[in-house]
């Protein structure tokens, strides 16, 4: 399965994003914000950073980049889309996800390995997890506080378009702990940890039997790639 | 030339948490008459020649689309500075 991470300018994990997809036996290819190509992918990836340096919205200048017309388009038509972090920022700006993201409450950037709870294993990203499984990735932002307004809120917990909760800490003030949400479909999938951090033993978060072994973070790929094989 | 300025703020209800660090710092200047501090976005739009109704009409848009994110923040003002008329 060829999956795109589109490069913007000021992202960082774009090829972390990559290698996960290898690590999860995907072609990763790269795609730039500048074109209006999406080169045949069957499935996209906004990767984490600070695209233009977070100025005016996190995401927000990124969300108007020439690409994102064509991966709007493809997600609207059912192609899986992840966002993570930066690239959940952009899905909130482009409104491919309900919501929006403010600054930490506590105005600090934070990285730690974060305990997430699994709410729905039914979206093309978390099919490979079972739902109330708890997984650790890492997490690290400054504008990571997920709101929207009460209506939403009430919506997206009640059609199970809340995918993950944050577990013991919520490291920045989102309502309900909501660390990632989905669309209606489904196919559209944010999230403010990072689970390409989290897909290779030695270089993952530490667990409870060994230092930097987490790869839960694996699943979010191979979710994805078993799901368009079984197709 | 005139400038039009876009002025964006973070929605009332919302926690503004620059805010709250200089409410923080206000106080620990021995400022107490402030009760709150909230910060917003100004945005100068310089246009060349006239700012006619479809400048505005445009600028009343991307206030809505880009300069905004309508569900953290409010668009408290539009104004148009120097309307000087055009020589």
């Amino acid at each position: 399965m060829r999956v795109g991470v589109v490069t913007f300018p000021g992202s960082l994990d774009d090829r972390d994003a990559q290698r996960a997809v290898r690590l999860a036996g995907g072609e990763p290819v790269a795609l730039w914000h500048g074109d209006h190509d999406l080169q045949g992918v069957e499935a996209i990836i906004l990767p984490g950073g600070f695209s233009y340096g977070d100025y005016l919205r996190a995401g927000a200048i990124a969300s108007l980049s020439p690409i994102m017309t064509e991966v709007v388009d493809a997600a609207n038509a059912g192609m899986p889309v992840l966002g993570i972090c930066n690239g959940f920022q952009m899905l909130a700006e482009a409104r491919l996800i309900p919501g929006a993201h403010t600054r930490n409450a506590h105005q600090q950037f934070i990285r730690r390995d974060q305990v997430l709870r699994v709410e729905n294993a039914s979206t093309d990203w978390t099919s490979g997890f079972s739902e109330g499984q708890e997984i650790t990735i890492p997490l690290k932002n400054a504008d990571g506080r997920f709101i929207a307004d009460a209506e939403t809120i009430a919506r997206i917990e009640g059609e199970g378009q809340v995918a993950f909760r944050y577990v013991g800490v919520n490291p920045n003030g989102s309502m309900d702990d909501i660390a990632g949400v989905s669309n209606a479909r489904g196919n559209v999938v944010g999230l403010m940890p990072h689970p390409e951090h989290a897909t290779e033993a030695g270089f993952g978060p530490d667990m409870p039997d060994a230092m930097s072994s987490g790869v839960d973070g694996l699943t979010f790929f191979t979710s994805v790639i078993e799901r368009a094989l079984a197709k | 030339m005139p400038t039009i300025v876009v002025e964006v703020m973070p929605k009332a209800e919302l926690l503004d948490p620059q805010g709250k660090a200089v409410a923080g710092a206000l106080v620990r200047l021995g400022k107490n008459a402030f009760t709150d501090v909230r910060i917003g976005k100004r945005f100068e739009l310089t246009v060349e020649g006239e700012v006619t109704e479809a400048v505005l009409a445009d600028v009343r848009q991307l206030a809505d689309d880009v300069f905004s994110n309508s569900v953290i923040e409010d668009v408290v003002s539009i104004t148009v500075l120097d309307a000087a008329p055009v020589a």
